[in-house]
């Protein structure tokens, strides 16, 4: 019984009534055949006694050895044996008891058959009740487990997904700070200090952080003076928000690696200045952020858009969200333009 | 000695220009901000050294090299490591990591000094094999410097010392080798047919036999060219037939 644990244990009422039942039905019929109160009640609680010591021997080996084919064959084999022993074991017990009894001795002779097969009934439903039971088990052991290896696997995609940070972003600008310390140290420790918040913001730990919009793009601001002191009046930025929108949730870091996609696409496939427009608004209860940036129809190559970096947010809002609409970009004229949408869930 | 630098961030330059203050003898002649107006300066004023970054707005560095007919020393000022560095460890002129020291910017120069021979030339053809090049070919148009996906072109044809690129918009010239086509373009899509033709896999839209051993593949755009035994042994690799 030491080895039950709490969940089978409430079972046990439950299989003791079921014993007591059959105590007493057993006890009823025996009566009918005409043999003494005594020798019923001993016969009937000998009898299922032992039976349900048998049917809980077999739930309980079953713990240890679940078969695995032929696993029908293994009942009826099992149930067979069990009842062969048990009625050996009830017939001899009850004719040492009751010997000098004629009359009983006969009438447990003859109900043999009778008795065999009730046996072989209930311990064919037991072994077949907990081979259910414990395959049962073993199946939701395996689920748990593939769901807790699934998780494992999304928490570090998602985490290996928002450590991306470019490395030639921290390089040249840790070059640019190094030009600036000569003429303007000033400057210069402004942008360390930025670069370190920058850099402190990405190194936040939970991927399912949320943040407000008002967050985002505080921390989209702090990145965006540092790519302009880089860029120099290359790079201009027009960020309009619609009113009231401030508390709207996004997940973390999630619109700096797309305005900084725009940037490289925007700098780097045209001459001249450079204007990235963001706009974030609520369309139905979803938060839509776009990001615009100019680029050279003729020479973009179509797949460039889609290059890293939008890759990797499409596949980060997908393992948030289980949607593949969350990223979208086009071209408009000679610009493009990415679109996220954010599902606000409460 | 005559320098150039070309570098789109200002206060890259700013930093190069600097270091530079130590060498009177290195006279600062321009500043460019990308590969267009670094071409132009080249060409007008013919320096002895240039500073150059690979990322750069439309063309990059080394684009932009290959586009000079006699292109100077160069002395690459990037962020990327992964862009050849195994080559230049090979080759005199240098490939400076930024943000870099003052010491290391003096063991450039002095070593552009001590090292007379020009091996630019040689730097570049093992650099543009860098996956910076794989996605797009930049030709000079008469004046016009024109980039091309690759994506766009067709055929490509050697002759001579140079190939043809033949595309939708015309055929334009470039100073390579065949074989330097058939390594840089994408396996896949370009298969090299015969001794003298890589074409665009996308466009066949047949190929008949030609003579003994040989065949004739027929482009989507009407051309038809030759394909040579081995040819058609990869071509038959290729699309699965």
């Amino acid at each position: 019984m030491a080895s039950l644990n709490k969940n089978t244990a409430k079972y046990i009422p439950f299989f003791v009534g079921w014993a007591l039942l059959w105590i007493f039905i057993q006890w009823n019929v025996l009566l009918k055949f005409g043999i003494t109160e005594t020798e019923a009640i001993v016969d009937s609680y000998v009898s299922n006694i032992l039976l349900a010591a048998s049917c809980f021997l077999v739930f309980n080996n079953m713990k240890y050895y679940l078969p695995k084919n032929e696993k029908y064959w293994f009942i009826l084999a099992i149930s067979f044996v069990l009842s062969c022993v048990w009625l050996l074991v009830i017939r001899s017990m009850l004719w040492y008891i009751f010997k000098n009894d004629q009359h009983y001795t006969v009438t447990l002779q003859q109900s043999s058959t009778v008795r065999f097969g009730f046996a072989f009934l209930m311990i064919g439903c037991m072994s077949t009740i907990s081979l259910l039971w414990y395959t049962q088990k073993d199946q939701q052991r395996t689920d748990t487990q593939q769901k807790e290896i699934q998780q494992l696997a999304k928490d570090a995609e998602l985490f290996k997904l928002r450590q991306q940070l470019q490395p030639h972003f921290l390089f040249n600008s840790l070059n640019s700070i190094s030009a600036l310390t000569a003429t303007q140290p000033e400057k210069a420790r402004h942008m360390i200090q930025q670069l370190s918040d920058f850099l402190r913001g990405t190194l936040k730990k939970d991927d399912q952080h949320k943040n407000s919009l008002k967050e985002e793009l505080q921390y989209l601001e702090l990145y965006l003076d540092i790519e302009k002191v880089r860029f120099g009046h290359r790079l201009n930025t027009e960020i309009s928000v619609e009113e009231n929108i401030q508390q709207m949730e996004l997940p973390s870091l999630i619109l700096q690696p797309v305005v900084e996609n725009a940037i490289k696409f925007g700098l780097y496939d045209t001459i001249g200045e450079v204007t990235i427009s963001i706009t974030a608004k609520k369309v139905d209860e979803t938060l839509v952020v776009t990001v615009q940036n100019p680029f050279d129809a003729e020479t973009a190559q179509p797949l460039q858009g889609k290059g890293f970096g939008l890759a990797s947010i499409k596949r980060r809002l997908f393992l948030l969200f289980a949607r593949q609409d969350l990223l979208q970009t086009k071209t408009e004229d000679n610009y493009f333009i990415t679109t996220i949408i954010i599902p606000q869930i409460i | 000695m005559k320098a150039i630098i070309i570098d789109d961030e200002p206060l890259a330059r700013m930093m190069v220009k600097e270091y530079l203050q130590s060498y009177p003898d290195i006279e600062i002649l321009q500043e460019c901000n990308d590969g267009f107006e670094g071409i132009k300066a080249i060409q007008l004023y013919q320096p002895d050294l240039i500073f150059l970054d690979i990322q750069m707005p439309k063309i990059n560095g080394f684009e932009m090299l290959e586009l000079i007919d006699q292109p100077p020393q160069v002395i690459f000022t990037t962020a990327f490591e992964e862009y050849a560095i195994k080559a230049f460890e090979t080759h005199a002129a240098d490939y400076l990591l930024k943000p870099f020291s003052k010491e290391r910017f003096d063991k450039a120069i002095q070593k552009l000094k001590t090292n007379t021979a020009n091996n630019t030339q040689a730097i570049i053809e093992t650099a543009s094999q860098s996956p910076v090049q794989s996605n797009r070919i930049v030709v000079k148009d008469g004046g016009k410097i024109k980039i091309i996906p690759v994506t766009q072109i067709q055929y490509v044809e050697g002759a001579d010392d140079y190939v043809k690129i033949h595309t939708a918009d015309g055929v334009f010239l470039k100073k390579k080798t065949m074989q330097y086509f058939e390594n840089s373009l994408q396996q896949q899509q370009f298969i090299r047919v015969h001794r003298s033709y890589i074409i665009n896999t996308q466009l066949i839209t047949r190929i008949d036999p030609h003579e003994k051993d040989s065949h004739l593949v027929l482009l989507s755009t009407g051309a038809r060219l030759p394909v040579s035994k081995a040819g058609y042994a990869k071509l038959k690799e290729v699309l699965g037939i």
